[in-house]
């Protein structure tokens, strides 16, 4: 059996774990048209900020492919499907044949279009890849960047921002919604974080975006807003959201909705072929509905239960549901599914805010279920809301009990706690 | 053959001495005296422990089959022991990015705030013969079971 996978992050590393679990034999080539040998994506601007050094952002070290026998060819782009002939050419020619292909080649930043701004406008920056976080560390060092510019407030842009500070770079955001983290946050929440943003010294702009930019030989040299306000600077990171990668299935008959659609099994629209991780749309525990939900443990899950199935052991994916976490300014912020519920469709709310301690404690319910929270400064025992939203526990008996600090496994139904620590194997 | 911790909260007295003792094994003295009045900051303890009215409980990580933490982790900080199929967590490579509080279904993990503020949670006393929270529950509300392999 020969095993290709395009892509060499979580995905691509769970699903080798998965098939080495299963065939010990198959030949496992990995392909991936960066250059590093993995790489934590979430702990780029934790290199940016100086806080780890590039050595450590590899989430498997070397000897993972040894032991896995995993074939890596670094460097390459796949550029070519045909799942007729079930083969994937290589941007230098090169033809490799599979009998189970592995799509998991993530998202590419989204870049709108704006005057004046070009591919090669020099000072401008995406922060998803390696290579570009890079390029921005030498910009930024050779050209003693004091200021920059982000666009975007959202989990990667604030992630962004706050590489930046460390660096004792000066930041201005701009945000096209009402508010920081819309897509995660509520508005206290969003709050909470612009106003720890704004004590670090970093300027939020917001309900307003760069309608253009200037430049002088190339370089970045000032940004008009539409509000008309303008704004010199010689660094912009770019960091409006990530669209899945489908360039590979282009052209093909693999079928595509936002990202590449896929079945229980992470299977694609064709056979042999299956998708897992940021590219890939599959179901939403929540909605019942294919989503592309680009977080990691989608990813790792995804490529796990690929890595299964294509291997020859039947697995179905349970579906799992947008969480983040993510540590903004020193504030531990945990967020799981619906998070701000539209009025009047028979959700409640629960909250409770501590303004002293920044602390922010926020569940969603409906019918009686969990199916939303937000965490700020109160993250411990996170995870056993997350597990509230994947059983469905009914929280009647005790919702009082819901934002108690003291909230834990003991408010559950004794039965279902003991069986839930009993469990033998519990698999989330 | 792997160790799993088993609580049964009606033997359980809440004594919390399972807790004082994960502390003292966790410290660098090993001496219960020196962990609580010498050793700053006081080593977090492995156990999560839970208390209401006559119900108590001591809860400590499960060492998952499939542990969600270990697949969720960023950083390749958390692992599963080949050998001993414990869910290990190394320290150094924990960056404090909470995917595994924000999986982890028991809420067993914590925050442990040391001169960078990363994971913590129970490593079965890696260190020693038997887990210390085991070895002292006046009670065997938290026993030890060897489980076979799954083949």
């Amino acid at each position: 059996m020969r095993y290709l996978i395009i892509g060499n992050s979580a995905a691509a590393v769970n699903a080798v774990e998965a098939i080495r679990g299963v065939d010990k034999e198959g030949d496992i080539t990995i392909v991936s048209d960066e250059e590093v040998l993995n790489y934590s994506r979430p702990l780029l601007s934790y290199y940016l900020g100086g806080r780890i050094a590039e050595d450590r952002l590899a989430f498997r070290d070397e000897a993972f492919y040894k032991k896995h026998k995993v074939d890596l060819i670094l460097g390459k782009r796949a550029t070519g499907l045909d799942t007729e002939k079930k083969r994937v050419t290589l941007a230098d020619g090169q033809v490799l044949p599979y009998d189970r292909l592995l799509i998991s080649v993530g998202g590419v930043p989204i870049v709108p279009p704006i005057e004046g701004l070009r591919d090669d406008t020099t000072g401008v920056f995406t922060f998803i890849q390696l290579r570009e976080a890079k390029r921005l560390i030498d910009y930024i060092e050779q050209d003693s960047i004091q200021k920059a510019v982000v666009l975007g407030a959202g989990l990667i842009g604030l992630k962004a921002i706050e590489g930046l500070l460390e660096r004792g770079v000066r930041v201005t955001v701009i945000e096209l919604m009402d508010r920081i983290l819309a897509n995660t946050f509520d508005a206290e929440a969003s709050s909470i974080i612009e106003e720890r943003l704004t004590a670090h010294g970093c300027t939020v702009i917001k309900g307003d975006t760069i309608a253009r930019v200037k430049t002088r030989g190339g370089k970045i040299r000032q940004l008009t807003l539409k509000s008309g306000k303008e704004i010199p600077t010689s660094l912009l990171i770019v960091a409006v959201g990530v669209r899945p990668n489908l360039e590979l299935v282009k052209r093909t008959s693999v079928k595509t909705d936002r990202g590449i659609v896929v079945d229980e099994f992470m299977q694609t629209s064709v056979q042999a072929v299956y998708a897992s991780g940021d590219c890939a749309q599959g179901l939403d525990f929540l909605s019942k509905e294919n989503a592309v939900i680009a977080i990691w443990p989608v990813a790792a899950r995804q490529g796990r239960v690929a890595g299964l199935n294509m291997s020859g052991v039947q697995t179905t994916y349970p579906g799992l549901f947008a969480m983040n976490s993510v540590q903004i300014m020193d504030v531990p912020t945990i967020s799981f599914g619906m998070t701000t519920p539209p009025e009047g469709e028979g959700y409640e709310v629960l909250h409770r805010l501590d303004r002293a301690k920044s602390s922010y404690k926020k569940i969603v319910l409906r019918n009686d279920r969990v199916v939303g929270a937000i965490l700020l400064n109160a993250v411990e025992r996170a995870g056993v809301y997350g597990m509230l939203i994947r059983e469905g526990i009914d929280v009647k008996e005790f919702k009082d009990q819901l934002l108690s600090d003291a909230f834990g496994l003991l408010v559950l139904p004794k039965e279902f706690r003991k069986h839930l620590v009993a469990g033998e194997s519990f698999v989330a | 053959m792997k160790k799993r911790i088993i609580i049964n909260e009606e033997y359980c007295m809440g004594c919390r001495l399972c807790e004082v003792y994960c502390v003292t094994q966790r410290s660098r003295s090993k001496d219960i005296l020196k962990a609580y009045k010498g050793e700053y900051p006081r080593p977090v303890s492995g156990i999560v422990f839970e208390e209401k009215g006559p119900i108590s409980f001591a809860l400590q990580c499960r060492h998952c089959e499939e542990p969600p933490c270990v697949e969720a982790c960023l950083t390749g900080a958390l692992y599963v022991d080949a050998e001993t199929g414990r869910v290990l967590h190394d320290r150094e490579r924990c960056v404090g990015c909470w995917m595994c509080i924000m999986v982890c279904p028991f809420g067993v993990i914590k925050l442990d705030h040391d001169e960078r503020v990363v994971a913590s949670k129970c490593d079965l006393c890696i260190e020693a013969e038997e887990p210390a929270c085991v070895v002292h529950c006046p009670n065997e509300a938290i026993t030890v079971v060897e489980v076979k392999e799954k083949e």
